[in-house]
């Protein structure tokens, strides 16, 4: 019967396949580190980082540069939320790894990290549908590796500190110019204290097949994670990469401020898929832009689903003629969640076109936000943005924001934005419930309902798991 | 010429010009007769002006606003009205109060009957003689929350001119009652407070144009207490023409009790920069804000309007409708929120704010927002940006229409869905003159 597999009550259930279960993720073992940073930032912080990293000295001034506007920013409260201020960086662990260069093969993983990377199931899943994979434990890739026949394709696939080795001149001509290190506070602290990350260049015209993926895993207590990424997909080359995190429920807060910068030269295409799922003590606090140039596309498909507070709202300047954003954003705030994110559309050329639909789903005193900016600059014709965004709220306690702002100069654009909130409605449940659906079934089947459209765009994978934790989410949230 | 503030009282006794504390002593002097509350209240806003800073690029509640053309400065008010006011659209209505350079210069008597029932219908400073309390009890107990606080002080502390409209309880009036402020000269400010109060189960209609009788630069900051008690039912119309180089602010509070109707319409033409907030509150079970506007932006004006929905009880409703028309190098901003509180079940709230972009370099700014807060509600928002539709300036010029009329004709009927909701057809087609005025100056 479909409705089995709706509600996901089957095999599923023991199958994490891509492990976005947040129960699946809260566990730890205990790790030795070799290397730590110790507690609080300074100065000496960042140049131990750097140090242990044996970086070349342009990157050590851009981590002090980068630390100086850190300090200089304030807290962006006069917008965001005051729950911001509850991040004492004196108490965050900056750096904390066993070694600096992943391993190639599973086999030369450390025991102790590749038992939480098996657990997660992530080489199982490199083997069934991935085209490589980049496996980063607090700090550091542990494990990285990509298939040779992608390998062969002239695909690069490392972390961000091997590439800044092997690839300086390709790595530092992107490095930082879609996202400047003075765009917000949390990107100059990425800035500063960056480790781990992905680094991906696709040459023209290839088209990986299968998509790259990594997955990120917060292991220590109080930690905080600056992974850096950087993919540069070279002229009608395309590629798909998704991202994938957990960590143990911890009592005290952790730190994940990651900043993701996108390249897409002409007629390239970049599908960046996100399932966010950290433990409810995280703030995630991400900064995330493509730049695509002519005719090229980029495709950030987010989904917030863990977390304490996510603030993360993925954009695209559109550089080049005819170049297409598109943002599709989901998002489920639970009992002490506060999911602020949307995204953000820069036009900076002609027929150049967007779209952002985004969902949100409040159950019980979760709060959902979306801010979304869309900027149409003067001197520009044909361009044309579309923005939906849709909250459903499940509990007479839950919560949803709107925030959008829309600059349009001249006329010869379209735009258009249009909201709604709403509840499930007493006729829907009722009418699920007289064929024999519990409430709880019958509302878990709305509230997928709501988000279908969004989730069917996922890799199958995903969808299938999604669906199922939409529904774990929403055990006991009605009566 | 401008006055430090710091410096000695100059022994000669020029008038000081600009809104100095010299000034502000010279106005509190002149209301002296008025009741004690009244002038503290003055003198606490004084202060409060003098602490506020100006607004600043971080202040959420101003962004996008031009901020550099923000100055009191230089600014002075003359003691003389203006030999001249300008033209007030005649059309039938119940009384009428003129005023020029904040004195009245016209003013026509309630009719006997409506007096007889209570009705009151005054400039402010007689209210303030005659119905203090009244006027205590109501006046700005609802201040609108959208930033303009330091304007709101400014009006504050120099409020004399401004009327007060008060309709008993079961008083019904057709017709409306009509408001003219008009300033004139260089440099002349105005600073209108306006309270309406209906209560409960009254109906009445208030218009108010605000006009430039000259085309010199002036200042305007007014503000508006409108309350409707339960069941009552308000139409407010403001309609500002102001000089092209005119500051203007105008703060709107609306307050609807239980079952009570409000509908609140303003249409902003004039100004070098023109910023209005609105904030409806629907306080009690079944009341509904029905928020209109309708703006002309052309040449470099720039157009700021702030709204708030505050749903504060279940079942309320309220329909908020902005069209701004851009050409030239204009701008608007249209920034609005729908609040829903938590125990405002059943609200249904929707904003809309539409867009008709005329020219190449005119920007239109929306930030339409949401903060809902209860779960059963039907709460909508949307703006749309965008030119006329090729096809329907086609269709009008193949019927031998020429293009410009053809333009003219298409805004005309842009703006038509909002006028429509005015129930009197007498101050629509005034309203739709005064539009077409403007346009076709253009």
């Amino acid at each position: 019967m479909a409705d089995t597999e709706i509600l996901g009550t089957d095999s599923a259930v023991e199958n994490p396949a891509v492990g976005i279960d947040q129960s699946v993720g809260d566990f730890t073992y205990d790790v030795k580190y070799e290397f730590d940073a110790g507690s609080g930032l300074n100065e000496g912080t960042v140049r131990y980082i750097s140090s242990v990293k044996k970086e070349a000295p342009w990157i050590l001034d851009f981590r002090l540069k980068a630390y100086q506007t850190f300090l200089d920013k304030p807290m962006p409260t006069h917008w965001a939320t005051k729950d911001l201020e509850s991040i004492d960086f004196s108490k965050i662990r900056y750096y904390l790894s066993q070694g600096q260069k992943p391993k190639r093969t599973w086999d030369e993983v450390p025991d102790d990290i590749k038992k939480t990377f098996e657990r997660l199931g992530i080489p199982e899943q490199e083997r069934k549908f991935l085209a490589g994979v980049e496996a980063q434990f607090d700090s550091e890739a542990a494990y990285s590796n990509v298939k040779d026949i992608v390998a062969k394709q002239g695909v690069i696939f490392l972390t961000s500190s091997e590439a800044l080795r092997e690839h300086p001149e390709l790595f530092r001509k992107w490095f930082g110019k879609v996202i400047p290190t003075s765009d917000n506070k949390f990107s100059a602290l990425n800035s500063a204290v960056f480790s781990g990350g992905s680094f991906i260049y696709v040459p023209k015209g290839v088209k990986v097949a299968m998509p790259l993926q990594a997955y990120f895993r917060i292991n220590a207590e109080n930690f905080g994670q600056f992974e850096r990424t950087l993919i540069i997909a070279d002229e009608g080359a395309e590629v798909t990469y998704m991202e994938g995190c957990t960590a143990p429920k911890f009592s005290t807060s952790t730190l994940h401020s990651a900043v993701v910068e996108l390249v897409a030269l002409k007629g390239a295409k970049i599908q960046y898929i996100t399932v966010q799922n950290w433990a409810n003590n995280v703030f995630n606090l991400v900064t995330k832009r493509g730049l695509a140039m002519e005719d090229a596309e980029i495709k950030w498909i987010d989904c917030n689903i863990g977390s304490r507070l996510t603030m993360k709202y993925p954009g695209v300047i559109l550089k080049g003629r005819r170049a297409r954003g598109e943002v599709i954003s989901i998002a489920l705030a639970n009992d002490g969640q506060h999911q602020d994110t949307g995204a953000k559309m820069i036009h900076a050329a002609d027929e150049t076109t967007s779209s952002i639909v985004a969902k949100s789903i409040s159950v019980g005193q979760g709060r959902s936000t979306y801010r979304g900016q869309v900027h149409i600059p003067k001197h520009l014709k044909g361009c044309k943005n579309n923005t939906e965004c849709d909250a459903l709220l499940i509990n007479s306690n839950s919560r949803t924001d709107t925030y959008p702002a829309i600059t349009v100069r001249g006329d010869r654009h379209a735009v258009q934005h249009e909201a709604s909130v709403s509840k499930v409605s007493e006729e829907m449940i009722f009418y699920m419930q007289q064929r024999g659906l519990t409430e709880a079934q019958a509302m878990s089947l709305a509230v997928n309902g709501f988000v279908n459209d969004l989730v069917s765009q996922f890799p199958m994978e995903y969808s299938v798991e999604l669906k199922r934790l939409i529904d774990l989410e929403m055990e006991g949230s009605v009566g | 010429m401008s006055v430090s503030l710091t410096s000695a009282p100059s022994p000669v006794s020029a008038p000081a010009t600009g809104l100095t504390a010299e000034r502000f002593a010279a106005h509190l002097a002149q209301q002296a007769p008025l009741p004690a509350w009244w002038l503290d209240a003055k003198q606490v806003a004084w202060e409060r002006f003098r602490a506020l800073p100006l607004p600043t690029r971080t202040d959420e509640h101003w962004r996008f606003s031009s901020l550099k053309g923000i100055s009191f400065d230089g600014y002075d008010l003359s003691e003389t009205p203006a030999s001249a006011a300008p033209h007030l659209p005649a059309f039938p209505h119940t009384a009428q109060i003129i005023y020029s350079n904040r004195q009245v210069i016209g003013r026509s008597t309630v009719p006997a009957e409506l007096t007889a029932q209570g009705v009151l219908f005054c400039p402010l400073d007689e209210a303030l003689r005659e119905h203090g309390e009244l006027v205590r009890t109501h006046l700005q107990k609802h201040p609108a929350a959208l930033g303009g606080d330091k304007f709101v002080a400014l009006n504050t502390a120099f409020a004399a001119s401004g009327v007060v409209l008060y309709v008993p309880k079961g008083v019904e009036v057709d017709l409306p009652f009509v408001v003219q402020h008009a300033i004139t000269g260089e440099r002349q400010a105005a600073f209108p407070h306006t309270l309406v109060i209906l209560e409960d189960n009254a109906r009445a209609t208030l218009v108010e144009f605000f006009v430039s009788g000259d085309q010199r630069t002036h200042l305007a900051a007014g503000v508006n207490d409108l309350h409707a008690g339960a069941g009552a039912r308000l139409t407010y119309v403001g309609a500002q023409s102001w000089s092209d180089t005119t500051l203007a602010f105008q703060s709107n509070s609306i307050v609807a009790q239980r079952d009570a109707r409000v509908l609140a319409l303003n249409v902003h033409l004039g100004g070098r920069q023109a910023r209005h907030e609105s904030h409806s509150r629907l306080l009690g079970p079944g009341a509904h804000s029905e928020m209109l506007a309708l703006t002309v932006a052309g040449g470099t004006q720039e157009f700021d309007q702030r709204t708030l929905q505050t749903h504060a009880a279940p079942n309320t409703s309220s329909n908020l409708l902005y069209k701004n028309v851009l050409l030239d190098t204009a701008r608007t901003i249209f920034s609005g929120l729908i609040v829903v509180d938590p125990d405002a079940q059943k609200t249904d709230a929707y904003q809309s704010n539409r867009n008709l972009m005329l020219s190449d370099t005119a920007e239109a700014n929306s930030l339409p927002g949401l903060e809902i807060q209860a779960n059963d509600v039907r709460c909508t928002h949307g703006a749309t940006t965008s030119r006329i539709e090729p096809e329907q300036e086609f269709y009008l010029e193949s019927r031998g229409i020429p293009p410009k009329k053809a333009a003219e004709l298409l805004v005309i009927g842009f703006f038509e869905e909002v006028l429509n909701k005015l129930e009197d057809e007498n101050l629509h087609a005034v309203l739709r003159d005064l539009i077409e005025a403007k346009f076709k100056a253009k």
